[in-house]
């Protein structure tokens, strides 16, 4: 009975992939495809979902533009489940379909890296609206590139900020201990040693404890006019409240990690004077940004908040459409191989999207993305209140 | 030396705060472990739902109008505590009362299995109620009390600040430790729970209701470890279902290192512990010249711990324990 009701499953999974294959196949000649691939399960299902929904608004923006052009642009989006494994199968089910041309993805780093290797092997362009992961670029393949910024330049640009704008001359380091936490905590200390700041302590705390007073001890007796903390909001609200408790009010400065309502939640009142970099802008005070949100809400529904990862989804769909218009020009106007548009995505110098602009370097990574710097006031998100441009 | 004695006052006073946090708990394991031989591994679990039974029902006051002052903390200390002692009867009675007479390893993986239940059942009630397993509650003493510079002998002491809060954590925990003590020692129930601890066969020959004193005796020390949950949630305000490890871990330290199944050892040894891990996590740093940092705090404690096993392997305050014939 057991083995009877697998092969029907079985069945039912070979019919499944032929008819999808089929209809992937189906479309002429003159058919583009762009895929997607970000968690739509999940979750980090919303911020995967924000990613496909701001693809796909860029991309039926220029469907006119490409019908001129002879092509019609079609939207693919996979649900790569913030899992490496579905991620790269993925990545292999839409490299066998040839009218796929680009793809906007991932979210996850640890995703974006084991699929970056079929992409590569088939030659796609894959555009990242959201990987920070500094290996992804770093290993020189063709056809991956991303328009955030890397997590190697979080650090030097938090070092930036509290020396320039917080006047910051003796700075306290916390990490903790885990690998994204001492990464960031390390980056910072790296710079900070390379311009001879002073930092009086590079201490760490135990993810899962809640008693950081014996550490804020320490601050108390060093005195120092910031507090750098590497690691995720769980402690890093509980280390805000207890400095704060304990008459320690000098800023506290983090990474991403800081990035969450639950920050403010669990310092409280003393999340005021806390600040934290991350490489999303918040645009939605511009005019473009509203604009923004106005056709997104009219496209997908009220209820359908646009995220920061939003503007860079539709950015990178943007970027790629811009390789693929340039590659069909240069093609005669007939329809690019996969090499050609990988190439010309590469070439792309000056793109101005919504929330960035886009030119790549040798290594895929965007010259122009920046690191933004937020402070809490007393609600979420923070107040964005300083831009770091690459030097 | 300056830097160590300038914060010396926060640092006993943290530690204190902890210890005494360490020292209650502490006090579960060890009571249970006193009369059965078991060690209760879900005791730091029975702490964690203290604080989340304390935590609904402050919110369940703010919803209803109450005012938060004394009164409702002594009323949340008070349900909190009983609830949680229901839950250490039943496990009792569930989980161990079953398998008395089977093997000491196999109770131990039952409580084990009883702590995965604990924490997972808070984890979806928690996450159910409010979205987020990681819950902030409320706080009924926020003030603070300021305490100026001041110096002793040349050596200055910086200005700090505590919680009101802070004094009552280790009021109520000293208060909790004091009857407990006295209700051992002097009540007819203390001696009957003695007397189990002592010889559970000849203890039942003298008239004792063994069941009747075991069930008393969990229901106690979870009564206290909930009791000691619902302080611990007023301290850090906010708690997650896992607090219990990590916490109950370093509590069963502290009663191992006071001597297991005595109740004034585990007193001491809960402070002793918290004491210990604050002042190193504060002057690890200085004293070793950066060398080791706040991050081997842990190791520290466990060092002086391993020390003191070596030396009196019943624990400070532990007897050895002749052989039951």
């Amino acid at each position: 009975m057991k083995r009877n009701f697998l092969t029907i499953l079985t069945a039912i999974g070979l019919v499944t992939t032929t008819v999808v294959g089929c209809s992937t196949d189906a479309g002429g000649n003159n058919t583009i495809k762009i895929a997607t691939q970000s968690p739509l399960s999940g979750s980090s299902s919303t911020l995967g979902e924000a990613i496909k929904l701001g693809a796909q608004l860029a991309l039926e923006e220029n469907q006119e533009k490409f019908k001129k052009l002879g092509f019609t642009l079609e939207l693919v989006p996979y649900d790569d489940q913030g899992d490496p494994k579905v991620g790269v199968a993925n990545a292999q089910k839409l490299a066998a379909d040839q009218s796929i041309l680009g793809i906007v993805g991932h979210l996850n780093s640890g995703v974006a890296i084991p699929a970056s290797s079929t992409y590569e092997n088939n030659s796609i362009a894959m555009v990242s609206p959201a990987n920070t992961a500094v290996e992804l670029t770093e290993q020189g393949k063709k056809s991956v590139n991303r328009i955030v910024a890397r997590d190697d330049f979080q650090g030097p640009a938090a070092y930036g900020f509290a020396t320039d704008n917080l006047k910051a001359k003796n700075i306290f380091i916390i990490q903790d201990k885990s690998a994204y936490g001492q990464g960031l905590a390390e980056n910072f200390k790296k710079v900070a040693e390379q311009k001879q700041a002073k930092i009086s302590a590079y201490e760490a705390i135990t993810v899962g404890e809640q008693d950081f007073n014996g550490v804020l001890n320490q601050v108390a007796a060093k005195k120092p006019d910031l507090i750098y903390f590497g690691g995720l909001y769980g402690e890093g609200g509980l280390l805000v409240k207890q400095a704060r408790e304990k008459g320690l009010n000098m800023p506290v400065m983090g990474g991403d990690g800081f990035d969450s309502s639950d920050m403010v939640k669990i310092a409280g009142k003393g999340v005021k004077n806390t600040f934290y970099t991350s490489v999303a802008a918040d645009i939605s005070n511009t005019p473009e940004g509203q604009n923004f949100v106005k056709k997104y809400q009219a496209k997908f529904g009220e209820k359908k908040a646009v995220q920061s990862f939003s503007y860079y989804g539709y950015d990178s769909m943007g970027v790629i459409l811009k390789g693929l218009e340039d590659s069909i020009t240069k093609n005669g106007n007939k329809k690019p191989s996969r090499e050609q548009v990988r190439d010309a995505i590469r070439a792309v110098q000056d793109y101005q999207g919504i929330a960035t602009k886009v030119g790549f370097d040798a290594k895929g990574d965007n010259k122009y993305a920046k690191v933004f710097v937020f402070q809490f006031e007393d609600k979420y998100p923070g107040k964005q209140v300083g831009v770091i441009e690459k030097q | 030396m300056q830097e160590i004695l300038s914060t010396l006052p926060q640092v006993l006073l943290d530690g204190l705060t902890l210890g005494a946090i360490y020292a209650v708990v502490a006090l579960g394991y060890t009571m249970v472990y006193g009369i059965l031989e078991l060690i209760n591994f879900a005791h730091g679990e029975i702490f964690m739902a203290g604080a989340f039974i304390g935590t609904a029902l402050l919110f369940g006051f703010v919803d209803i109008g109450l005012a938060l002052n004394w009164v409702t903390l002594v009323l949340v200390l008070i349900f909190a505590s009983l609830l949680t002692g229901v839950i250490g009867v039943g496990i009792e009675r569930v989980a161990y009362r079953p398998l008395r007479t089977a093997p000491k390893l196999i109770p131990l993986i039952s409580a084990v299995g009883i702590s995965f239940i604990l924490q997972d059942v808070v984890r979806f009630v928690a996450e159910y109620k409010t979205g987020n397993y990681i819950v902030t509650g409320q706080t009924i003493f926020e003030n603070k009390i300021a305490i100026p510079a001041f110096s002793v002998g040349g050596y200055e002491v910086h200005a700090s600040a505590i919680k009101s809060n802070t004094l009552i954590v280790i009021g109520i925990a000293v208060l909790i430790m004091i009857v407990l003590d006295i209700f051992v020692n002097r009540t007819k129930w203390g001696i009957a729970m003695r007397a189990v601890a002592q010889d559970r066969a000849t203890a039942a020959l003298m008239g004792i209701n063994v069941n009747k004193v075991i069930s008393l005796t969990f229901f106690i020390g979870s009564a206290i470890g909930g009791a000691t949950g619902v302080l611990y949630a007023q301290q850090y305000a906010t708690i997650n279902p896992f607090i219990g490890f990590i916490l109950g871990l370093k509590a069963f330290t502290a009663a191992v290192l006071g001597g297991i199944g005595n109740i004034r050892g585990a007193m001491f040894g809960g402070l002793l512990i918290g004491l210990l891990e604050v002042f190193a996590a504060a002057n690890l740093g200085i004293l070793t010249g950066g060398a080791l940092g706040a991050e081997y705090k842990d190791v520290f404690a466990f060092i002086i711990l391993i020390l003191v096993l070596i030396f009196k392997p019943a624990g400070l305050f532990g007897q050895a324990v002749k052989e039951k014939v």
